[in-house]
C-alpha cells in the first residue's frame, strides 16, 4: 500500500571549501529513498547555500517506507570532473510511520562524511502522508511502536503484555565482497552503512508483523544487535516483548482537549484491526483472547519473508529434536563444542501450588550443572556434553505445559523487559544462562539463515528448561549476546528465571489487574524473594531460612538476578556496583581446536566469576545482586570475563555471613599468623563496607525465623556431587565452619592472590555512588542535572610471559583506573551517582583490550537523601488508585462515547488544533482500551486541567522544530541549538516524559587514512563518538524531541593500523526519543492557570504560541 | 601494560577551568599534569597521577577540537557536534580571546605579519609567556583584525558581532586593530611607562573624534583610518605659535585663569611658550605618515618629558590643558582668520561637552582599565584641540 514521501531541502551551513581556488563551494543535494532520486539546484560559491527546494515527492510502497533509510547526499558540484560528494544523511523515517510520534522531521541534520567525520549541516523537512493497509496479508507493519527502554515506557500503560519477538536477517558484509578491493573505503563504508540501515528496518518490519500476528501493538525492551561474522557475512538480530500498550492518562500525558478523531485512527480502521485496543466498541466488551489465534497472514509471512523458524509462531506441541542433531552430525558445518549452563543456588521458595509439578522435572542436563554449582554454593556451569539432557528438558517441558497457564503455551516465555509493572512479578528464582561455542560457516543463502535461528533457537530452550528447573515458568530480564574472533563465536543468553502473575500475560481486563496489583502490592513486598520451588526438592542446595520480612515463606541466603530492582522490595542502605573480572590465556588454534579449547575453558571461567561475586558481595555486606551482566569476551589468544551487577541488601533475604579463610596447613605457625591477619583485614573491610552503604538491618535473634537448612540431606547432596565432579576446581568445601559463613581456602598462591585482589577494589570517593541498574537503590531524592557519557579504554600489553595472574592484574587494573578516571572527571557534580554502569570489553587484537563504558551521572540532593522512600512508580500506583475512586464519580460522562466512531481518519493536524467546547476529550477515545480508561481520563482532566494546559501549549502550537523546546528547555538567547539530554536510563530525573517519538537506531563507521594528523587513536575516537552523539542529538531534535531515554551504544568496534596511518571505527547506538517537560515547568504553570478550564487553557495555548 | 588509547566523551561536553587556563597559557600535557600536581588536587580528591594525566589528555583533545570553532566564535554557538550550556560558551569564548598584558604591549602598533610572527619566540623569551600562548594570541588579533579591516559600522560593533566578545574585550580589540592599523609606535624605551590600558583609552578617543567614521558613519574602514582632512586641517593649529601676538593672548589667558589654581604656576608660565609649540607642532606634522606613528613618542618627548622636568602633579597636567584648550576659543584672532568652522564648533560644544577633558578622564577613571593608570594623553579632537593627560604616577618623583 502506498505512502508519500515528501522531502524539502532548505538549506545548508558551515559547508567545507571544495573549491580550493575560491575557497567556496558550489553545492547540490541529491534526495534518494529506494531507487528514486532527485536533485536540487546547484547553489553556487557559497558555504552556507539556500537551496529552498520544492518538495520532492516519492510515492512508495509502506513495506519499502519501513526497510528503507532516506538518503540525502550533499556534493560539490564541478564542471569538467566528478562530483564530490561533501556528505550524506541518513534519514530513518520510521518514527512518521507511527501515530502519536513525531509528525515531521524538521531540522539541522549534520552531513556526515565516513572519512571526514561532520562536514556542515542541512536543514531537510520530512513528511509523510500513509494511507493505511487494510490487506490483512500484508508485509508492511506499520503502526507498531518500537522502544528501546526495557520497562513500560513511562506514558503508557500495559494492557497486555505479550512476550518474546525475535527475527533476524543475514547479508554478506559488503566490507568482505569481492568488489571491496577494488572501491574506495569510503564505497565500502557507505555501502556498509546502508545496507544495515536496510536490514535494521527490515528486522523491525519483521518483528512488527509478528506483533501484530500476537495483536499487539508494541515491542518494549527491543534490542537490536549485529554480527560483524567477516567472511560469513553479516548478521542483524533482535529481540524484544511484544505488549499491547495503552497511553496513560497521566497528568501530563496527551490530553489535546479536541473533538476529532486523533489521527491514529488512520491505522484503526475495522475492527480487523491488530490492536487490541480498538475493540472496546461498548463499555461490557471484554478484550478477545489473543494469545494465539492464526491468521492466514502468518503462514504467508513465513513463506515469504519471514527468515524465521516457525518456533515463534506455532505454539508449542512437541519437544525439539535439536540438540542430538546438532552435536552429532559430522557433515555439519558447524561445531557446538559446548553448552554451559549456569545457574545460581540463591534461589527461593513459591507458592505451594506450584510445587506438585515439580519434583518429577529436574532434567539430567540440569542437574549435573546444578550439582556443580552445589558446592560452590553458587552458579554452577556445567557442560552440555550429554544429548539425553536436551531431550529431557523439552520434554518435561511439555509436561508442564499442560497443566500450566498461558504463559506455558508459549515457545519461549521470555521477557526482554527489566522492570515490571507491580503485582507482575510473583517469585524470582535466579539467573540462568546458556553459553554455545560455534564455529562461524559462511551463509549460503541469505533468505534462509536457519544456522544461525536454529542455534538461537537451541540456546533458547536451554534456557527455557533451566527456568524449568528452578519451578518458574518465565524468563524475565532476558538478553543475548556474542563474542565473534576470527570463526569461533559464543552465543549467551541469559535471563532471570521468575514466576510471573498471569493477569497480565492474557486478556484480563485492565481493571481487573488494577486492583488486582493494588492488594497484592500490599501483601508481597517480600514476595519476589520467596523461592519458586520446592523446598525438599530443590535442585541445588541452598541455605533456605524464613523470609525476615513476612515470615511465612522460604527465601535463600542470596539472589542473583539480571532485572532491576523492584520497586516495592525493601532495601537497607544503599547499593554499590560489583563487578568480577578475570581473564584466562588460551592457546592460538584453528577451527575446531580452538572452538574446544574455548568451550572447555568456560565452565572454569563462569565458576570463577561467580565465586568472585559472591566474594565480593559478602565483602560488601550485601546479599543480592541487581542487572547481572556477565560477559564473556572471545580474543585470538585469551578469554576475558567481565561481570557487572548491582549488590543490595534485601530486607527480606539474610544477613550474610561474613568470609572466612581457612589455611591449608594449620601446624605452620607464621602461615596461621598470616591467616588470620587476612581475616581480619577481611572483617574489617566488611565492616567499613557496611558503614559505607549504611547497611545496618534490624537485628533479630536466630530463633524467630527458625533453623535455616536441614542439615543432614545437604551433606548427602554434597557428596553426591562431589564424586561426580572430577574438577580440582571443586576441591572448595562449603561444608565447615559456622552455617551461614562463607570460607575462602587458601592452599596455594593462586588462591592468596584471589583474595588479596578482594581487597584492592578501592570503594568510589565519598559523595560518589555507582550501580548498573536504572537507579540506585537508597537513593531517590534526585536532581535534575544529569550527564552521559562513553568512555573507551584500549590498552596494550606486554607480549612477553604473559601469565593468568598478570592479565587479571592488568585487566583488574585497567577497570579500576577507568572508575578511577570517572569519580575524578565528574568531582564537580558530587553528590552524585554513576547510574547504568554499562562495561563492554572486546579484545580487537592479540594483545588489545578495549573496555568501553557508557554510563550517566546523575546529581542528588544529599540533604534529603533519607528522608522520602517513595519511588515514582509507588506513586503512579497511588495515583492509579485514585483514579479508581474517581472512577466511580463520573459515571454520567459516558455517553459521549457513542458519538465519536469514525472509521476513518481525518488529517492529522486535528489533533493539534481542534479543541473541544467541553473541556472532554473525546479524541482520546481512540487511544483508550475500554470505556473505563475514558472515564479515568475525565476524572483527570477535571481534576488536572491545570496541569495539562502544558501539554496543551505544546499540542496547539503547529510542530515544528523548537516548538517543544521553548517550553521545556528553554534555550539560549543567543543560542540556537537547542539542549538534548541523553541517557541510558527509561527516565530523566525531575522531568516528566510527554510522549515517546520513537526509536533511534543509527550505525555510522568512521575511517582514516591520515591517524597521525587527526590526534592518533584517541583524538580519532574522541572526535567519532562525539559527532555520533551530535547526530543522534540532530535527529532527535529534528523529531522535535529534547531528550534520548534508554539510550545505548550496543556496539563500538574500533581497529587500527599505526603502520599505516589508518585507523577504522564502527559504533552503532540506539535509544527512544521523547519530549519531556520539567516537573518544575509543569508546576509554574498550574499555578498561572489555576482554573481547571480546559478551554480557556487551550485558546491561551494557541495564542501564546 | 599501556595505554593506546583512553578518551571520555559527555554528553555535554566537560570543561575544566583550570585545565583551560593551562591549556591556553600554552603549557604542553606533561607541564600541565605537573603545574596540577602542585596545586594539590591530588590530595583534594584521593587521584593519581595517571587519573591526572588522562584527564589532562582528554581536556587538551577536547580544546584542540574546539580552537577550530573559536577561530569564528559564532560556529561554537551553532554547532552541533559540542553540547556546551550557553554560560560556558562565553567563558570558552571570553578567555581564548583574552590577553596577555605584557604580550599586548610588545605586539601594539606593529604590523601584524608574517614577520612580526617570527619575532614572537624574542617576545616570548622576554615576557616569560609561552610561544604556544603568544602564538595564539598573536592570531587572534590578526583574526580579528582581518575579519573588521573592510566592514562598515563601528569597530567595537563588528568585533562584537563577528567574535562575540565582552564589551571589554571588544573595545580592547578595537583599540588593538587600530594600533595596528595606524602602525603606532609604541616600543620605544620612552613610552615603556605606558600600559596597555592607556594606549587602550588614547585609543577609543581617537577612534571617536579622528577617524573617518566620526565624520560619516557609512564609510569602509571608517573606524580604522585617521580622517586625512582633518590632520590636514590641524595644521593650521600653527598660526598659535607663529603669530607671536596670538601666542601671548593665548599664554595670557590660560595664566589668568590658572593663577593660583596651578601648584607649579610659575614653572608653567616659564615653560608656555615651550609646551605650547611643542603640542601645535606634534600636531601640525601629523599630515605626514611617518609622524604619525610617533605621535606617541612625540608627545612625551614635547609635552609630557618637561612637564615631567618641572614635577608637575597630575591635577595640575589636567586643569592646564583644559585651560589651554579651552582659552583658544577666546582668541578672536583665531576664530576669525584660521578658518573658524572648527573653532566655532568647538564653542558650541566644550563646556558641557562629554568629551572634554575632564570627563574624558573620568571616564577612563571610572572604567579604570587600571587604578593606577596615567591617563596621559593629548586629544586633537576633531572640533577642538583638546589635549589631556593626566599624571604618571609611576614616576614616584613626581609625587
Amino acid at each position: 500500500m502506498p505512502g508519500k514521501l515528501k522531502v524539502k531541502i532548505v538549506a545548508g551551513r558551515h559547508l567545507p571549501v571544495m573549491d580550493r581556488a575560491s575557497d567556496l563551494t558550489d553545492a547540490f543535494v541529491e534526495v534518494k529513498f529506494g531507487n528514486t532520486t532527485f536533485k536540487t539546484d546547484v547553489y553556487l560559491k557559497s558555504l552556507n547555500p539556500q537551496w529552498n527546494s520544492e518538495w520532492f515527492k516519492f510515492e512508495v510502497d509502506d513495506e519499502d517506507l519501513q526497510d528503507e533509510p532516506l538518503q540525502i547526499t550533499v556534493l560539490d558540484h564541478d564542471t569538467y570532473s566528478a562530483n564530490d560528494a561533501i556528505g550524506k544523511v541518513y534519514i530513518d523515517i520510521d518514527p512518521l510511520l507511527y501515530s502519536e510520534a513525531a509528525t515531521v522531521i524538521s531540522g539541522w541534520f549534520p552531513i556526515y562524511d565516513t572519512i571526514h567525520g561532520i562536514r556542515g549541516e542541512i536543514n531537510v523537512v520530512v513528511k509523510v502522508d500513509l494511507f493505511n493497509d487494510l490487506n490483512r496479508f500484508r508485509q508492511s507493519s506499520c503502526g507498531v511502536k518500537f522502544f528501546c527502554t526495557t520497562s513500560i515506557p513511562k506514558c503508557y500503560r500495559a494492557v497486555i503484555i505479550h512476550g518474546f519477538v525475535e527475527e533476524l536477517v543475514v547479508n554478506e558484509d559488503p566490507e568482505y565482497q569481492w568488489i571491496d578491493r577494488i572501491r574506495t573505503p569510503r564505497a565500502s563504508n557507505e555501502a556498509r552503512q546502508r545496507l544495515i540501515s536496510l536490514m535494521s528496518g527490515e528486522l523491525q518490519r519483521k518483528i512488527g508483523l509478528k506483533v501484530l500476528e500476537m495483536r499487539g501493538n508494541a515491542v518494549v525492551g527491543y534490542l537490536q544487535c549485529f554480527d560483524l561474522e567477516g567472511e560469513s557475512g553479516l548478521v542483524v538480530r533482535a529481540i524484544g516483548t511484544a505488549c499491547t500498550l495503552d497511553k496513560l492518562s497521566s497528568p501530563a500525558a496527551f490530553l489535546p482537549a479536541c473533538n476529532s478523531p486523533s489521527k491514529e485512527m488512520k491505522e484503526i480502521p475495522f475492527n480487523e484491526d491488530p490492536n487490541p485496543n480498538t475493540h472496546s466498541s461498548g463499555p461490557s466488551t471484554p478484550l478477545k483472547n489473543q494469545t494465539y489465534s492464526f491468521s492466514p497472514s502468518k503462514s504467508y509471512s513465513r513463506q515469504s519473508s519471514s527468515s524465521d523458524t516457525d518456533l515463534s509462531l506455532t505454539p508449542k506441541t512437541a519437544p525439539y529434536p535439536q540438540g542430538p542433531r546438532i552435536y552429532l552430525c559430522p557433515s555439519s558445518p558447524s561445531l557446538s563444542c559446548g553448552s554451559l549452563h549456569l545457574k545460581k543456588s540463591c534461589l527461593l521458595l513459591s507458592e505451594s501450588s506450584l510445587t506438585p509439578h515439580h519434583s518429577s522435572l529436574v532434567s539430567p542436563v540440569l542437574r549435573k550443572s546444578v550439582s556443580f554449582s552445589e558446592e560452590l554454593f553458587l552458579a554452577a556451569s556445567g557442560m552440555g556434553s550429554g544429548s539425553a539432557g536436551k531431550e529431557g528438558g523439552p520434554f518435561k517441558a511439555l509436561l508442564r505445559q499442560q497443566t500450566q497457564s498461558a504463559l506455558e503455551q508459549r515457545e519461549f516465555p521470555f521477557f526482554t523487559l527489566t522492570a515490571f509493572p507491580p503485582g507482575f512479578l510473583v517469585h524470582v528464582g535466579g539467573v540462568v544462562s546458556a553459553r554455545s561455542v560455534k564455529l562461524l560457516d559462511r551463509i549460503h543463502n541469505p533468505d534462509e539463515p536457519e544456522t544461525r535461528d536454529a542455534w538461537w533457537a537451541e540456546i533458547r530452550q536451554e534456557i527455557k528448561s533451566h527456568a524449568k528447573a528452578l519451578g518458574c515458568h518465565a524468563v524475565v530480564g532476558y538478553s543475548e549476546s556474542t563474542s565473534i574472533c576470527e570463526e569461533v563465536c559464543i552465543l549467551s543468553a541469559s535471563g532471570t528465571a521468575a514466576v510471573l502473575n498471569p493477569r497480565f500475560l492474557q486478556d484480563g481486563t485492565v481493571e481487573g489487574c488494577l486492583e488486582q496489583r493494588l492488594e497484592e502490592n500490599l501483601s508481597t513486598r517480600c514476595g519476589f524473594c520467596h523461592i519458586p520451588y520446592d523446598e525438599l526438592n530443590m535442585p541445588f542446595p541452598a541455605h533456605l531460612t524464613y523470609c525476615y520480612n513476612c515470615r511465612k515463606q522460604k527465601v535463600p541466603d542470596v539472589l542473583f538476578t539480571t532485572i532491576d530492582l523492584p520497586t516495592d522490595a525493601t532495601v537497607i542502605g544503599k547499593g554499590c556496583l560489583i563487578q568480577a573480572r578475570l581473564c584466562r590465556l588460551k592457546k592460538k588454534a584453528q577451527a575446531e581446536a580452538n572452538a574446544t579449547a574455548i568451550s572447555n575453558l568456560l565452565p572454569f571461567m563462569e565458576y570463577e566469576v561467580h565465586t568472585q561475586l559472591m566474594n565480593k558481595l559478602k565483602l560488601k555486606g550485601m546479599n543480592a545482586l541487581f542487572g547481572l551482566r556477565i560477559q564473556i569476551t572471545v580474543g585470538e589468544n585469551m578469554l576475558m570475563g567481565l561481570a557487572s551487577a548491582t549488590g543490595v541488601y534485601l530486607a527480606a533475604l539474610p544477613t550474610p555471613g561474613g568470609i572466612q579463610i581457612a589455611g591449608k596447613t594449620p601446624n605452620d605457625g607464621s602461615y596461621e599468623q598470616h591467616i588470620s591477619h587476612m581475616q581480619k583485614k577481611i572483617n574489617d573491610t566488611i565492616a567499613k563496607n557496611k558503614e559505607l552503604y549504611e547497611i545496618n538491618p534490624p537485628e533479630i535473634s536466630e530463633e524467630i525465623i527458625g533453623s535455616p537448612i536441614p542439615e543432614p540431606r545437604q551433606r548427602s547432596r554434597l557428596l553426591r556431587s562431589q564424586s561426580e565432579s572430577s574438577d580440582e576446581v571443586t576441591e572448595l568445601d562449603l561444608s565447615h565452619g559456622k552455617k551461614d559463613a562463607f570460607v575462602l581456602e587458601i592452599d596455594d598462591t593462586d588462591a592468596m592472590e584471589d583474595v588479596h585482589s578482594l581487597l584492592t577494589d578501592v570503594p568510589p570517593p565519598s559523595g560518589f555512588y555507582s550501580c548498573n541498574t536504572e537507579i540506585m537503590p537508597g537513593i531517590n531524592n534526585w536532581t535534575s542535572e544529569i550527564q552521559m557519557f562513553t568512555s573507551v579504554r584500549v590498552i596494550r600489553l606486554s607480549s612477553l610471559n604473559l601469565t593468568n595472574q598478570a592479565l587479571n592484574k592488568n585487566f583488574n587494573d585497567l577497570c579500576e583506573n577507568l572508575l578511577k578516571s570517572l569519580y575524578f572527571k565528574l568531582r564537580s557534580m558530587i553528590p552524585c551517582c554513576l547510574c547504568h554502569v554499562n562495561f563492554t570489553v572486546s579484545l580487537p587484537e592479540d594483545e588489545l583490550i578495549q573496555v568501553t563504558v557508557t554510563a550517566v551521572a546523575i546529581t542528588f540532593d544529599k540533604n534529603q537523601a533519607l528522608q522520602t522512600t517513595k519511588t515514582p512508580v509507588e506513586k503512579s500506583l497511588q495515583r492509579a488508585s485514585t483514579d479508581n475512586e474517581e472512577l466511580l464519580q463520573f459515571p454520567l460522562e459516558l455517553c459521549s462515547d457513542s458519538l465519536h466512531s469514525h472509521p476513518f481518519p481525518p488529517v492529522k493536524e486535528h489533533l493539534e488544533s481542534a479543541s473541544s467546547n467541553s473541556g472532554i476529550p473525546a479524541a482520546q477515545r481512540d487511544r483508550c482500551s475500554s470505556w473505563i480508561e475514558l472515564i479515568k481520563l475525565k476524572a483527570q482532566t477535571i481534576r488536572r486541567g491545570s496541569i495539562k494546559t502544558t501539554v496543551t501549549v505544546e499540542k496547539a502550537s503547529p510542530v515544528g522544530d523548537g516548538n517543544f523546546r521553548n517550553r521545556s528547555a528553554p534555550p539560549c538567547a543567543n543560542s540556537t541549538v537547542g539542549v538534548v539530554k541523553m541517557t541510558p536510563l527509561s527516565f530523566i530525573p525531575g522531568a516528566k516524559i510527554t510522549k515517546y517519538l520513537g526509536i533511534i537506531n543509527m550505525f555510522f563507521i568512521r575511517e582514516t587514512t591520515s591517524l597521525r594528523e587527526e590526534g592518533g587513536v584517541s583524538g580519532f575516537l574522541h572526535a567519532f563518538i562525539a559527532e555520533v552523539f551530535a547526530m543522534v542529538r540532530a535527529h532527535v531534535a529534528a523529531l522535535g524531541g529534547n531528550a534520548v531515554v534508554s539510550y545505548i551504544m550496543k556496539q563500538c568496534v574500533f581497529m587500527e593500523n599505526p603502520n599505516k596511518n589508518q585507523a577504522q571505527c564502527l559504533i552503532n547506538v540506539s535509544g527512544d526519543a521523547v519530549v519531556f517537560v520539567r516537573e518544575s515547568d509543569l508546576e509554574v504553570v498550574s499555578s498561572q492557570q489555576p482554573t481547571t478550564n480546559c478551554q480557556s487553557s487551550c485558546t491561551e495555548g494557541e495564542v501564546t504560541t | 601494560m599501556t595505554s593506546e588509547l583512553d578518551i571520555f566523551v559527555g554528553n555535554t561536553t566537560l570543561i575544566d577551568e583550570d585545565v583551560y587556563r593551562l591549556w591556553l597559557d600554552g603549557y604542553s600535557v606533561t607541564d600541565a599534569v605537573a603545574l596540577r600536581v602542585r596545586s594539590g588536587i591530588l590530595e583534594q580528591t584521593g587521584a593519581t597521577a595517571a587519573v591526572l594525566q588522562s584527564d589532562t589528555m582528554d581536556h587538551y583533545r577536547t580544546f584542540h577540537m574546539l580552537e577550530r570553532l573559536l577561530h569564528a566564535p559564532p560556529k561554537l554557538l551553532h554547532q552541533l557536534i559540542f553540547q556546551i550550556p550557553p554560560s560556558r560558551q562565553a567563558l570558552l569564548i571570553e578567555r581564548y580571546y583574552a590577553f596577555d598584558e605584557a604580550f599586548v604591549r610588545e605586539v601594539l602598533g606593529k604590523k601584524l605579519s608574517k614577520g612580526t610572527k617570527k619575532d614572537l619566540d624574542d617576545i616570548s623569551t622576554k615576557t616569560g609567556i609561552t610561544l604556544k600562548s603568544c602564538r595564539r594570541q598573536f592570531d587572534n588579533f590578526k583574526r580579528v583584525f582581518k575579519v573588521v579591516e573592510e566592514m562598515r559600522g563601528s569597530l567595537v560593533d563588528n568585533i562584537q558581532q563577528h567574535f562575540l566578545l565582552s564589551d571589554r574585550l571588544a573595545r580592547d580589540y578595537a583599540a588593538i586593530v587600530f594600533f595596528a592599523n595606524n602602525r603606532f609606535e609604541t616600543g620605544k624605551k620612552k613610552l615603556q611607562y605606558l600600559s596597555f590600558g592607556d594606549f587602550a583609552f588614547c585609543a577609543e578617543l581617537m577612534i571617536q573624534n579622528w577617524t573617518l567614521g566620526a565624520v560619516d558613519s557609512q564609510m569602509d574602514d571608517m573606524d580604522m583610518d585617521l580622517d586625512k582632512e582633518f590632520l590636514q586641517d590641524l595644521k593650521e593649529l600653527k598660526v598659535l605659535v607663529a603669530d607671536k601676538d596670538l601666542l601671548d593672548l593665548h599664554k595670557s589667558l590660560v595664566c589668568t585663569a590658572l593663577r593660583g589654581k596651578l601648584g607649579v604656576f610659575s614653572e608653567m608660565e616659564a615653560n608656555f611658550k615651550n609646551l605650547s609649540r611643542g603640542l601645535v607642532n606634534v600636531a601640525a606634522k601629523l599630515t605626514h605618515n611617518k609622524d604619525v606613528r610617533d605621535l606617541f613618542v612625540d608627545l612625551v618627548e614635547k609635552f609630557v618629558e618637561p612637564c615631567r622636568s618641572d614635577h608637575w602633579p597630575l591635577s595640575d597636567v589636567r586643569f592646564f590643558l583644559n585651560q589651554y584648550s579651552a582659552s583658544v576659543h577666546s582668541l578672536d584672532g583665531f576664530r576669525l582668520e584660521c578658518g573658524g568652522t572648527i573653532w566655532a564648533h568647538c564653542n558650541l560644544h566644550l563646556p558641557g561637552s562629554s568629551n572634554s577633558p575632564a570627563s574624558a578622564f573620568q571616564v577612563a577613571g571610572t572604567t579604570s582599565v587600571h587604578h593606577h593608570a596615567q591617563q596621559f594623553f593629548c586629544i586633537f579632537s576633531r572640533y577642538r584641540v583638546s589635549p589631556c593627560w593626566s599624571g604618571w604616577s609611576r614616576t614616584p618623583d613626581l609625587r
